[in-house]
């Protein structure tokens, strides 16, 4: 550890100290103590291990990149379990047993665990591992990058800790308070310096297509955040603040940002994931690297006009969900020319679907990636979105993407990456792989046909006149009809974290495996020459 | 040509930071930022004020407890939705709600107007126990608001950081908020006539059937009991305000 860390760490402990003495709120008085505790026990490591030895050089910065992938592994489970409590909670409302565990609290939990803990760490490690392969370049900056591994968990953890104890902005995913938002943004752009000086000093001359949605996602997700979060605190010593924005404007702001949450953050960057370890795994080029120019432009474009589309027939003007739904429209086009580009890389190599269980996750990936860029599109059109708004329809469409598509991609990506970081020849299971396969697939069939019926079952019962022109069904009456659905989309759950958990064990006998049982591990066969 | 020109990108890593900002920026400027200054975007309505301090300390719970993930407050205009729920919502009823709390799911009911539909008793008692009320309901109790003594401290800094933000709150207003707040549970009832005359439409009572403290409860029923009640419909004028 260098001395300007530990210079950062004595101020962040120094802050932490203010805030603990002057605090006005239990919760803000918690995360100062938290911040003290952590920073003084990164601080005792780092003057243990104090060296003014010049860094270790060695090609590539990896350790990072490990951490990272162990990261995405543990909060992915607990993503997907604190799922499961609040899917149990809908059907059993029983389970809410007490305020720290109502769904209200929960529900921003598993929301902020799956979006920005589990796919937020594949992100950033998958990025740090790609831009480094594609760039032949150690990571810029020396520990800048330990930095933002470290600044981004404990962002997660401030996240979390303060939904259950009653601490949000009540902004649907940037439910984290505003010191929390001034601590991601810092971590946010370091992790933009790292990743600018890195390609900086690459040493090809071209910079790989992955980076680009890489990049444009950093970057994005950066002027969404700090704009959506603009507000004002009641005490610089308290957690409690007001947005900037009010009403109809704050409206199109929080949804600006949340749908860009879902065109960058599960978008742009897993499309960087999947040029980086499709053609890799598969050991092809890209299908069309004219293709990937015009969806990454088009894509990146278009995206950032869609937020209306959440908002349709509320009390936003008309021209402004008119352009939103006709931006979402044409975004089905550059979706699918990234659905396509990655599909098509796998021409001559298609009998690897059979063989190789990893490409099958990543093909089944990129089927859930079309399937989500139709329905959405479709759902964006506002005499069908009349129907499914408010409906466990759109509760469908998002697990259909995120579960079949980032899920899927990720857990591909942690099969590949796992024994190249590890220095192992495969997987440690093959087997296990298929087998998580067919377990994550049936989980996410059983939630989402669940909540299709729900959905638009519980959308046509809230629109359904009797005879004599009165509405038919009580809005509890359509509560109740809910009860089979919400017992299946759990069933579905609980398969889906199955499959993470043969996925966890396969991953730690992968990185434990003696060269006795490597020897003896199954591969994937050689692929034919196409022909 | 073309070629050229995007090779130029991918060898200039600030070309393609600079561009991508560039070309991600355009959208929210184009949809956002007439909302601001086009006037028609708020309707023109009588009867909005900002939140009397105590329906302002109930908004907070409303948000701390998550209640926007299952109950929207935005009616849309369809026949169903305006039957089941009252003239759909506008623009200028959240004119004051920093953030909006329009939901995007509907688990339960949407609350925009519910407002003046139910009895305190029957909110409280919801509350408590929603099952007792509703045996369909999948809705979490919350008796624990009940025996939580509202903390009030901060409200004077509440109403400031709201004027900040563009709230209309007057000085009057703000160097009231705790004896209006008081008033408004019954804890303080001298204040009455000036805590009216600071707050239209706004009514003084113990709201959880126990007065002698000012509760969770009290203020997050207050909140309820004046959702959609502002805006007097009689004087909306639908056609001279359309979008």
């Amino acid at each position: 550890m260098s001395i300007y860390s530990i210079i950062f760490l004595v101020l962040i402990t120094m802050c932490g100290l203010v805030g603990a003495a002057f605090a006005v709120d239990s919760v803000f008085a918690f995360h100062s103590w938290l911040t003290v505790a952590v920073s003084l026990a990164f601080l005792f490591w780092g003057i243990r291990n104090y060296t003014t030895e010049p860094a270790d050089q060695s090609r590539y910065m990896d350790g990072v990149v490990r951490w990272g992938i162990i990261a995405t592994i543990f909060w992915g489970i607990v993503g997907f379990l604190v799922g499961i409590v609040i899917a149990t909670e809908l059907a059993f409302p029983e389970v809410n047993l007490f305020k720290e565990m109502n769904f209200g609290r929960l529900r921003p939990l598993h929301t902020s665990a799956v979006i920005f803990a589990f796919c937020g760490n594949a992100l950033i490690a998958s990025s740090f591992y790609v831009v480094q392969r594609t760039t032949s370049a150690r990571l810029a900056l020396g520990n800048l990058a330990w930095f933002v591994f470290w600044g981004y968990q404990f962002f997660i953890v401030l996240a979390a800790t303060s939904y259950v104890l009653g601490s949000t902005q009540a902004k649907e995913y940037a439910e984290p308070e505003w010191y929390i938002d001034i601590w991601l943004t810092i971590v946010w752009v370091a992790y933009l310096i790292v990743f600018m000086g890195t390609l900086f000093k690459r040493k090809e001359p071209h910079i790989f297509v992955a980076n680009w949605f890489y990049l444009a996602f950093i970057v994005t997700v950066a002027m969404l955040h700090v704009v959506n979060n603009l507000a004002v605190p009641v005490s610089f010593f308290g957690v409690k603040s007001y947005s900037l924005f009010s009403g109809v404007q704050d409206a199109l702001t929080q949804w600006w940002y949340g749908h860009n949450a879902v065109g960058f953050f599960l978008t742009a960057g897993f499309l960087g994931i999947m040029y980086y370890f499709v053609p890799k795994r598969a050991n092809r080029p890209i299908y069309s690297y004219r293709l990937s120019i015009v969806h990454f432009w088009s894509l990146i474009f278009l995206y950032i006009w869609a937020g209306p589309h959440h908002l349709h027939y509320t009390a936003l003007p008309d021209w402004a969900q008119t352009l939103g739904m006709v931006f979402s429209i044409m975004l089905w086009m550059p979706s699918w020319g990234g659905m396509i580009n990655g599909l098509m890389t796998l021409q001559g190599a298609w009998d690897k679907i059979r063989t190789d269980p990893i490409i099958k996750m990543f093909v089944l990936s990129l089927a859930f990636y079309g399937m989500g860029t139709f329905e959405g599109p479709l759902m964006a059109i506002k005499e069908v979105n009349s129907l499914s708004h408010y409906t466990d329809w759109t509760i469908g469409h998002v697990h259909s993407a995120a579960l079949g598509w980032n899920g899927m991609v990720t857990f591909a990506m942690i099969y590949y990456l796992v024994p190249k970081l590890w220095g192992k020849k495969e997987i440690y299971s093959l087997k296990w792989v298929n087998v998580h396969f067919w377990l994550a697939t049936v989980g996410i069939v059983f939630y989402i046909s669940a909540m299709w019926v729900s959905g638009i079952m519980q959308g046509v019962m809230w629109k359904t006149y009797n005879a004599a022109g009165f509405l038919e069904y009580s809005f509890a009456e359509t509560v109740a009809a809910m009860f089979p659905y919400y017992v299946i989309r759990t069933t579905g759950g609980i398969l889906f974290l199955l499959g993470a958990l043969v996925m966890a064990y396969n991953v730690y006998r992968t990185i434990t495996m003696t060269k006795e049982e490597e020897a003896n591990i199954q591969t994937v066969p050689e692929t034919q020459a196409a022909a | 040509m073309f070629k050229f020109k995007h090779e130029l990108i991918e060898k200039n890593a600030t070309l393609l930071l600079v561009g991508s900002l560039l070309v991600v920026t355009i959208g929210g400027i184009v949809e956002i930022a007439p909302l601001f200054y086009l006037e028609n975007t708020i309707e023109k309505v009588v009867g909005m004020r900002p939140y009397t301090p105590l329906e302002l300390k109930g908004r907070e719970i409303y948000m701390r407890e998550g209640c926007y993930n299952c109950h929207s407050q935005m009616i849309r205009p369809l026949r169903d939705e305006v039957e089941r729920y009252g003239h759909y919502s506008l623009a200028a009823e959240s004119m004051y709600d920093h953030p909006f709390q329009w939901g995007s799911k509907r688990t339960g009911p949407d609350l925009a107007r519910v407002g003046g539909r139910y009895s305190d008793e029957w909110h409280v008692d919801h509350l408590k126990d929603p099952k007792a009320l509703v045996p369909e309901t999948v809705m979490p109790k919350y008796a624990f608001l009940s025996e939580t003594p509202l903390d009030y401290s901060l409200i004077e800094k509440t109403l400031k950081a709201n004027w900040w933000v563009g709230v209309p709150y007057t000085e009057e207003q703000m160097a009231n908020a705790k004896i209006d707040l008081e008033t408004q549970a019954e804890l303080d009832g001298d204040e009455i006539d000036g805590f009216e005359e600071r707050y239209q439409k706004a009514s003084a009572r113990v709201w959880d059937n126990n007065p002698d403290m000012i509760s969770e409860m009290d203020a997050l029923v207050a909140y309820l009991q004046m959702l959609g009640t502002l805006v007097d419909f009689d004087l909306y004028d639908a056609s001279a305000n359309k979008r």
